[in-house]
């Protein structure tokens, strides 16, 4: 917090200050990103005159029109399949899938073709599409709207996958994201949408594929993305209290993913837990967990620990909050860490 | 109504057609059927590791894609549309590079052929077409996109979103199916439910042709008004082109296993190509000195097609890496480098 206030107070006669949860702040880059360049399109169920399920659109119809900002049938798979024949007419799409969960009926047009048709065309067909993904759980929500694909598009190559943790974050990652020409996943903690923070309205100078540290400290890193990075921060300030200095490390980009970052960070703490969302077996902590041993190994004085969901489906509501990674797993996991 | 068995030759016209179109229709047809012939030889040697012929399909193919213009148009096809990239302008070599696996998607430039990578999930590039013609909308440019699709695909969801979408944004593109009966081993009766595509259009509230697919006149008749409609802001059509493939899916495939290949026989009577020569020197807009020329002079353009894909040189392997990303990534450029110490030497 103190850090994102500074950040926020540093000069940039360009960037104004102001207080906007993370919607409010997805909704600002998306007005900068429509109008900055005429082939920006969004689009997806709902995102009309209603302005999104979560809001995140409202308003951009009416400021830019039917013609740029539109509802569609709902079939996801088709929305992705016309985001690729608008990219091929030199259009540059924002699509919105309304949930994690309903991505998996677009993944044929997501895997087989987003990812792979400048690959395939070598070159000739880029595909600068945002995929604009509500993710991850912590709302309790009915099923098949609290998932967390990372591991999935990170795995498929040919995309860029991000995660923001806050509404500064948001705002800064999506402009670089619909500005990039290959195809980013942009996954929105749904859980962190109404979370307000004064936001810097710049322009992001962190290249794509660089984490941030988000609290420093000296005992031990704990990495995370999206919502867990709130988490960790959370776990730090009462890891604090103990007088345990805990590093909060904001992986922010799921691919590429900064190893140069986590492996500065580790060979200072020699210490490191991974908290994700998604279940333990083949998820991106064992990613990380590699990354930090690979770079790091003879500095390490513990295994990297993993706090992750369990390899159960996303469960219901009052199951929620015991499946998602706790503060106290959390702590539990930075404590055998720390007696390794 | 084309029919759907063959009991053998029959006759079409093309005197509604100019002549120096139709003798172009015979060229292109011409040359396609000899390139296929050619494309089964260099499999049955080894240069190809397996090629899907269209024999049979030239009208419904060359009859479609010479109606669009290369210029402002644009062609979504599957993996059986080499009869319509010959014939819209597509650079063949390129084109029959993918048969050759040196490139999956083929090594012409999609973007300067205006016409897709060859795409074997075949109800992918259907909303494709569907995006691309909402975006010539958005544009103001007056392009009409084509997205061919086969009977088998007509079952893959994305054929159905794509159809419920062009409806909706009233959207400039022809989605033309060939139906050559045969989806690998599946026919007609175990594929399309009540038997129709084109009758499938009336339920998304746009136009539904079926045509015969082996009258290579009537295919670019039908297809030119319904490019006619989509330029004038009339909306999409479904275009259904009944015809026959008259060999295996593909060269790895053992039709025998499956059909009564009497009845592909009949089907190879009633072969597109015969029609339109016999059409052609009965409307009197070529002689048989003429078209033995058009035949000689398409069976020189398919040999040189052939040697040209056949010389094609192997992508360097550093190609791998070069087009995953627009901006490469540090991990990628490090496998690259990995791939230069431990694959390359």
């Amino acid at each position: 917090m103190t850090e994102l206030i500074e950040r926020a107070a540093a000069p940039d006669p360009r960037g104004e200050t102001v207080e906007l949860s993370m919607q409010q702040a997805i909704n600002r880059a998306l007005r900068v990103l429509l109008a900055e360049d005429p082939k920006v399109l969004v689009f997806g169920e709902d995102v009309g005159a209603l302005g999104g399920v979560f809001r995140v659109t409202d308003g951009l119809q009416k400021e830019f029109g039917a013609q740029r900002v539109f509802d569609t049938p709902l079939a996801e798979s088709a929305i992705m399949g016309m985001a690729v024949g608008l990219a091929m007419n030199g259009l540059r799409p924002v699509p919105e899938l309304q949930f994690d969960g309903f991505a998996y009926p677009a993944i044929d047009q997501i895997v087989n073709q987003v990812a792979r048709m400048n690959y395939r065309t070598r070159g000739a067909a880029p595909m600068p599409i945002t995929l604009r993904l509500p993710s991850f759980g912590g709302i309790q929500a009915p099923e098949h709207h609290g998932e967390s694909l990372e591991a999935l598009f990170a795995h498929t190559p040919g995309l860029k996958v991000v995660a923001p943790s806050d509404p500064g974050e948001a705002y800064g990652l999506l402009l670089q994201s619909v500005r990039s020409d290959d195809p980013v996943v942009y996954m929105e903690p749904k859980a962190r949408y109404w979370d307000r923070r004064p936001v810097r309205l710049s322009e992001p100078t962190d290249p794509i594929g660089t984490s941030r540290i988000v609290r420093p400290g000296r005992h031990a890193t704990l990495v995370a993305w999206g919502a867990m990075v709130h988490q960790c921060v959370r776990v730090a300030e009462l890891a604090a209290e103990d007088g345990v200095e805990l590093e909060v490390l904001d992986l922010r980009w799921l691919k590429p993913i900064d190893a140069a970052g986590l492996v500065a960070s580790v060979s200072r703490t020699k210490r490191a837990v991974v908290v994700h969302e998604a279940p333990l077996t083949a998820g991106l902590g064992a990613e990380v967990a590699t990354l930090i041993t690979d770079g790091c190994f003879r500095e390490l004085a513990a295994p990297v620990q993993r706090v992750t969901g369990f390899d159960v489906p996303y469960p219901a509501g009052p199951l929620e909050s015991q499946y998602l990674p706790t503060i106290d797993r959390v702590l539990l996991a930075v404590q055998r860490t720390l007696e390794y | 109504m084309p029919p759907r068995e063959s009991t053998g030759q029959d006759s079409i016209t093309v005197e509604h057609l100019s002549p120096e179109l139709t003798r172009r229709l015979y060229r292109d047809m011409r040359t396609a059927r000899d390139l296929d012939t050619e494309a089964i030889a260099l499999q049955r040697q080894g240069v190809f590791p397996a090629y899907v012929s269209v024999r049979g399909q030239e009208a419904a193919q060359v009859g479609g894609a010479t109606a669009l213009d290369p210029t402002r148009d644009f062609v979504f096809p599957t993996y059986r549309e080499m009869a319509a990239a010959l014939a819209y302008g597509v650079e063949m070599v390129g084109y029959m590079a993918t048969h050759r696996a040196l490139w999956h998607g083929g090594l012409y430039d999609v973007m300067d052929a205006r016409f897709g990578a060859i795409n074997a999930v075949v109800g992918g590039p259907v909303p494709h077409a569907v995006g691309w013609a909402i975006g010539e909308r958005l544009r103001g440019g007056e392009g009409v996109a084509m997205a061919y699709f086969g009977d088998g695909a007509s079952s893959e969801g994305d054929v159905h979103e794509a159809m419920n979408f062009a409806g909706v944004f009233t959207a400039p593109v022809i989605f033309f199916c060939q139906n050559n009966q045969w989806a690998l081993s599946v026919p007609n009766h175990r594929q399309v439910a009540g038997g129709s595509i084109a009758a499938r259009a009336q339920g998304y509230g746009i136009e539904g042709v079926l045509v015969d697919g082996n009258d290579v006149g009537a295919v670019h008749t039908a297809t030119a008004k319904a490019v006619q409609r989509a330029r004038e802001g009339g909306g999409p059509t479904v275009i259904e082109a009944l015809t026959y493939r008259v060999e295996p899916h593909s060269t790895s495939d053992d039709s025998a296993r499956y059909r009564d290949e009497e009845e592909a026989a009949r089907w190879r009577e009633r072969d597109p190509l015969t029609l339109l020569r016999a059409a052609l020197v009965e409307a009197g807009h070529a002689d048989e000195v003429d078209l033995d020329r058009i035949d000689a002079e398409s069976a020189e353009r398919a040999e040189r097609i052939r040697d040209g894909v056949a010389e094609a040189p192997e992508p360097h392997g550093s190609e791998l890496f070069t087009h995953v990303f627009r901006e490469t990534t540090e991990e990628l450029t490090r496998q690259h480098r990995t791939w230069q110490e431990e694959v390359e030497l």
